[in-house]
C-alpha cells in the first residue's frame, strides 16, 4: 500500500525538526551545563590572582596572560602572512598550474590534525630551534595551524568585491597595488576580519597543540620565551587530574563565553558584509 | 585598512620586542610528572623568597627528564624511577624524596587487602573477577598508566616482576587521572602516589600493611621509588641554589606535609 | 615596485604549502627509520605494542580510530544531513539565519569541554546500563558525531543551496511535495557535496585528539564491540610522547606518518567530490 504524500512530507518534516531539535539540545545542554557550574566560581579575584596550589586557589591570571600572548603571537604571525596570500591568489594572478599547487597546499594544511602540528612544532621549534616550550613555539605552532582558515576566509571576501571597483581605481591610473589597497582592501576588511578572528577563536580552543609546544607552566610569562599555559590547557589539567572541580568549570565558563562573544562578533561582521553586498 | 595595518605592524613589533632575552635567572624543571606538583609548589615558594629567579616546572615524564637534562633543555630532570636507565649515567643525580605507590580501589568496593600474589594476578590478568578474591560478582577493570612512565616502571617492576600487564587494561596518563577514573568506576582499580590518595578512592592494604607514608619511612610497605633530580655536571649558582632549597628542612616538611616521604 | 610586491606575496601564498612539506619532513624523518627498522607489515600490523621491549605494532590503533570514527558518522551523518536540509529546504529563513550559526558554534567549544562532559555525563551512563568500562568506543563516537555536527551541517547547506533554484521549482510545478522535491532532486543533486562534508568530518573524527583520550580509556588491544575500550593514533601520540625516548619517540612519529597518510587521502576524496573551486 502506499502512504499519501501528503503523510510522509509531515512525517520527514517532523523527524527533520527532531534532528535540529536535538543538534541545538546538545548545544544548549554543553553550555548550559558548564555555565552553570562555572559562574558561581567567577569573581574578579579569580581573573586577577595567580594560579596557586597547582590551580586549587588563587585565580587564572596567568592562564588569561598566556592565551593573550600566544593568540597575539600565531595571529601576528598568520595574519599578515594569510592575507597576503589571499591577495595574491585573489587578485595578482590567474588560475593555473601555480594556483592549483598552492590552493592544494592549503587544503591539504588545512586538514592536516592538531596532533601533527603539536609533533612538528615539538620537533622543530622546541627541539631544533631551541625555543623550549614557550610562548613562541606555541605561538609559532598555532599559526601554522589557523594559515589556511584565514587565507580561505580573506578569499573569499576578497572574490566579493565588485569587479567594478577594480575597473575604477585602475581606469584612474592606479597601479595594481594602489587599487589593492585603496579599493579592494576596505571593501573587503569585514570579511578578512572574519577570518582573523575565527583564527582567534581556534587559537583559543586549541588544547594539544599548545600542550606540545608551549608546556604548561602555571608562571606568569614574563617573556615570550617562557613557558606558558592557555585557559583550554588549564582547564584540561584541572578536570582531568580533578584538582578542583570548581575552578575547572569556572575557566571553562570562561572560556566559553570568549568564544561565544568572538563567534557573535565573526557573525555580525560577515552579516554586515552579506548586506552590504545584496 | 591604516587601522588594520597598524595593528599588524604592533603585534609584529611585539613579536620582535619580544624577543630580547630575558633579564631574570631561569631555572627549568621537566620530567616526572608525579613529581611535577610537587615542584611547583616548592618552585612557588622558593620564588616567593627570591624575586629575581624564575623556575618553569614541565612535565613529560621521567623520560624525558632524563632527557632534557642531557640535551640542556632543562637545568634539572626529574625522574621518579627504581633504577636510573643507563643512558643517565653521565648526569649527576641526587635523590630528593621518595614516593610510595598505593594500589587504589573506588570506595564501594569491599576490598580491604591485597597479597602480594593477589596484586600480581589482578594486574597481570589472570584474576579478572573480584569474586574470585572475595569481592562482589563483577568484573575487574585494570588502569595503568602509559608505557614510559616513571610510576608504571616502577609499579610493574615491583608487583608484575617480569611478567605482562593484562591485555585488556585501560590507560591513563597521570596519577590524578587514574584517581578520577578509579572513582568513578566501582569495579576499576588503579595505582598512585600514596600522597594522592584521597577521599574519593580507596587505598588497599598491601600484605596486610596500610600504604601510607609512616609505613613506607618504616621500611614494612615495600611500594615505593626514589624521585630523582638529574643535573649535569657543570651548574650555574642559581641552579645549585635550588637544588640546596629542595633538600633544606623547609622544603623537605613542605614536601612530607604535601604527601612525599622526606629524604633528610 | 609593484613586481616586488608581486614576488613578496607569491612567496607568502607558498607559504602554506612551505608548512605543508616541512611538516611532512619533520614527521618522516623522525618516523620513518623505525617503520623500516620494525618493517612496514609489522608496524601496520603488528597487534602487539610493547615500545619498551621494542614491540610496535599499531594495528590495534587503526582499527580502534576506525571503529571511532565509523561510530561518529553513524550517529552523526543522519543527524547532521536532516539538520542541513531541515534548515535550507524547511525553517523558516529567519530562523535559519539564527540556527545555522548557532549549529557551527558548537565547533567553536573546545574539545577538551566535550571529552569532560563525556567522562561525567556519557561514561557513567554507558557503565551502568550497558555494561563495560564506559570509557568506550560508544561514548567516544557519541562525543565525536557532535564535534563532527557542525562541518557536516555547514557543508552540507552549502551544498543544498547551491542546487539551482530552477530544479526546485520545476519539480514543485510537477505536483511534487516539498519532501518529494528534497527526497528526488535536491539531495541526489547536491549529493557530492554532502559527501564531501562527510568526508570532511571523517578527517575531523580521525584527527581528534584530546576529547578522545579522556572518553575511550586507550587500552591497547584490538576491541570486540562498541563498548570496549580502545586507543587511536592520535590518543596513542600524546598519551605516550611526553614519556618517549628513543626508538619509543620515533615510533610514535611514525604513527604521526601514517595519521598524516590517513588523512591526506581523505583530504584528496573530500577534495574530489567537492564542487568548491578551492
Amino acid at each position: 500500500m502506499r502512504i499519501s504524500p501528503a503523510i510522509t512530507q509531515r512525517l520527514a518534516k517532523g523527524v527533520l525538526i527532531l534532528a535540529t531539535i536535538s543538534a541545538l539540545g546538545v548545544l544548549i545542554f554543553v553550555i548550559g551545563f558548564v555555565l552553570a557550574g562555572g559562574f558561581r566560581h567567577i569573581s574578579w579575584s579569580f581573573l586577577t590572582e595567580p594560579i596557586l596550589d597547582m590551580g586549587r586557589g588563587g585565580g587564572i591570571l596567568p592562564a588569561i596572560a598566556g592565551t593573550i600572548l600566544m593568540v597575539f603571537v600565531a595571529i601576528g604571525i598568520a595574519a599578515p602572512l594569510g592575507i597576503a596570500s589571499s591577495i595574491y591568489l585573489a587578485e595578482y594572478t590567474e588560475e593555473g598550474r601555480v594556483t592549483q599547487t598552492i590552493r592544494f597546499g592549503i587544503n591539504c594544511l588545512a586538514g592536516v590534525p592538531s596532533i601533527i602540528f603539536g609533533l612538528f612544532g615539538f620537533i622543530l621549534f622546541v627541539v631544533i630551534l631551541g625555543f623550549g616550550w614557550s610562548i613562541i613555539s606555541g605561538g609559532f605552532s598555532l599559526a601554522a595551524m589557523i594559515l589556511p582558515t584565514i587565507i580561505r576566509t580573506s578569499e573569499e571576501a576578497l572574490r566579493s568585491v565588485p569587479k567594478n571597483y577594480r575597473d575604477v581605481a585602475a581606469s584612474l591610473g592606479a597601479t595594481r597595488w594602489q587599487v589593492v589597497t585603496r579599493s579592494v582592501l576596505p571593501y573587503a576588511l569585514p570579511g578578512i576580519l572574519t577570518g582573523v578572528i575565527l583564527g582567534i577563536g581556534r587559537s583559543i580552543e586549541e588544547t594539544a597543540v599548545v600542550i606540545f609546544t608551549a608546556g604548561s607552566a602555571v608562571q606568569m610569562p614574563k617573556s615570550l620565551f617562557d613557558s606558558a599555559r592557555t585557559m583550554a590547557v588549564h582547564f584540561y589539567i584541572l578536570a582531568r587530574e580533578g584538582i578542583s572541580n570548581e575552578n575547572a568549570y569556572a575557566t571553562a565558563a570562561i572560556l566559553i563565553c570568549t568564544i561565544l562573544i568572538i563567534n557573535v562578533f565573526a557573525y555580525s561582521l560577515m552579516h554586515r558584509l552579506m548586506r552590504g553586498k545584496s | 585598512m591604516k587601522k588594520a595595518s597598524a595593528v599588524l605592524l604592533a603585534a609584529a613589533g611585539l613579536v620582535v620586542f619580544g624577543c630580547s632575552h630575558p633579564e631574570h635567572k631561569t631555572i627549568t624543571l621537566a620530567g616526572s610528572t608525579a613529581f611535577q606538583p610537587f615542584a611547583e609548589k616548592l618552585a612557588e615558594h622558593y620564588m616567593a623568597a627570591h624575586k629575581d629567579v624564575r623556575i618553569n616546572v614541565q612535565g613529560g615524564g621521567s623520560a624525558v627528564g632524563i632527557q632534557s637534562a642531557l640535551s640542556g633543555s632543562a637545568e634539572i630532570g626529574m625522574a621518579d624511577l627504581l633504577k636510573l636507565p643507563d643512558e643517565a649515567a653521565s648526569l649527576n643525580s641526587v635523590t630528593v624524596a621518595r614516593d610510595g605507590i598505593g594500589i587504589v580501589v573506588n570506595p564501594k568496593n569491599s576490598i580491604v587487602n591485597l597479597t602480594k600474589q593477589q596484586a600480581h594476578d589482578i594486574f597481570a590478568g589472570k584474576i579478572t573477577n573480584w569474586k574470585e578474591i572475595g569481592g562482589i560478582d563483577s568484573p575487574i577493570r585494570v588502569i595503568s598508566r602509559e608505557e614510559g612512565s616513571g610510576t608504571r616502571r616502577s609499579f610493574d617492576k615491583l608487583v608484575l616482576g617480569e611478567d605482562k600487564l593484562s591485555a585488556s587494561a585501560l590507560f591513563q596518563n597521570s596519577n590524578g587521572t587514574i584517581r578520577e577514573a578509579v572513582a568513578s568506576d566501582a569495579n576499576a582499580i588503579g595505582y598512585v602516589s600514596i600522597g594522592l590518595i584521597n577521599e574519593r578512592v580507596k587505598g588497599v592494604s598491601y600484605e596486610g600493611v596500610a600504604p601510607n607514608n609512616d609505613n613506607v619511612k618504616k621500611g614494612i610497605y615495600p611500594l615505593a621509588r626514589p624521585v630523582f633530580f638529574l643535573t649535569k655536571a657543570s651548574l650555574n649558582q642559581q641552579t645549585q641554589d635550588f637544588i640546596a632549597y629542595v633538600l633544606s628542612k623547609e622544603a623537605q616538611d613542605i614536601l612530607e606535609k604535601e604527601g612525599l616521604i622526606a629524604v633528610k | 615596485m609593484d613586481k616586488i610586491i608581486s614576488k613578496l606575496l607569491f612567496l607568502a601564498a607558498t607559504s602554506s604549502t612551505a608548512i605543508l612539506a616541512l611538516i611532512a619532513l619533520f614527521i618522516f624523518k623522525e618516523g620513518v627509520p623505525i617503520m623500516a627498522k620494525s618493517g612496514l607489515a609489522h608496524f601496520l600490523f603488528g597487534n602487539e605494542w610493547r615500545p619498551l621491549q621494542g614491540m610496535f605494532g599499531i594495528f590495534p590503533f587503526i582499527v580502534g580510530s576506525l571503529w571511532i570514527t565509523a561510530g561518529a558518522l553513524i550517529l552523526g551523518v543522519p543527524l547532521g544531513v536532516c539538520c542541513a536540509v531541515y534548515l535550507a529546504e524547511f525553517s523558516p529563513k529567519k530562523w535559519a539565519n539564527i540556527l545555522k550559526p548557532a549549529i557551527e558554534l558548537l565547533a567553536g567549544i573546545p574539545s577538551v569541554v566535550y571529552g569532560f562532559m563525556g567522562v561525567m555525563w556519557l561514561a557513567p551512563i554507558i557503565r551502568t546500563h550497558l555494561g563495560g568500562p564506559g570509557l568506550s568506543i560508544l561514548a567516544a563516537s557519541c562525543v565525536l558525531a557532535i564535534m563532527i555536527l557542525p562541518t557536516i551541517v555547514g557543508v552540507s547547506i552549502d551544498a543544498i543551496n547551491a542546487v539551482p533554484k530552477s530544479y526546485k521549482e520545476g519539480s514543485l510545478a510537477l505536483g511534487a511535495t516539498e519532501w518529494q522535491t528534497v527526497w528526488r532532486v535536491i539531495l541526489p543533486a547536491a549529493r557530492s557535496g554532502i559527501l564531501a562534508g562527510v568526508i570532511l568530518g571523517m578527517g575531523r573524527a580521525v584527527g581528534e585528539t584530546m576529547a578522545v583520550i579522556m572518553i575511550s580509556g586507550n587500552a591497547t588491544i584490538i576491541p570486540n564491540n562498541m563498548l570496549d575500550s580502545v586507543r587511536t593514533l592520535t590518543a596513542n601520540i600524546a598519551i605516550e610522547m611526553g614519556y618517549a625516548i628513543g626508538d619509543h619517540r620515533q615510533a610514535l612519529f611514525a604513527t604521526g606518518v601514517v595519521l598524516f597518510f590517513f588523512i591526506m587521502g581523505l583530504n584528496m576524496i573530500a577534495l574530489k567530490f567537492s564542487r568548491r573551486k578551492f
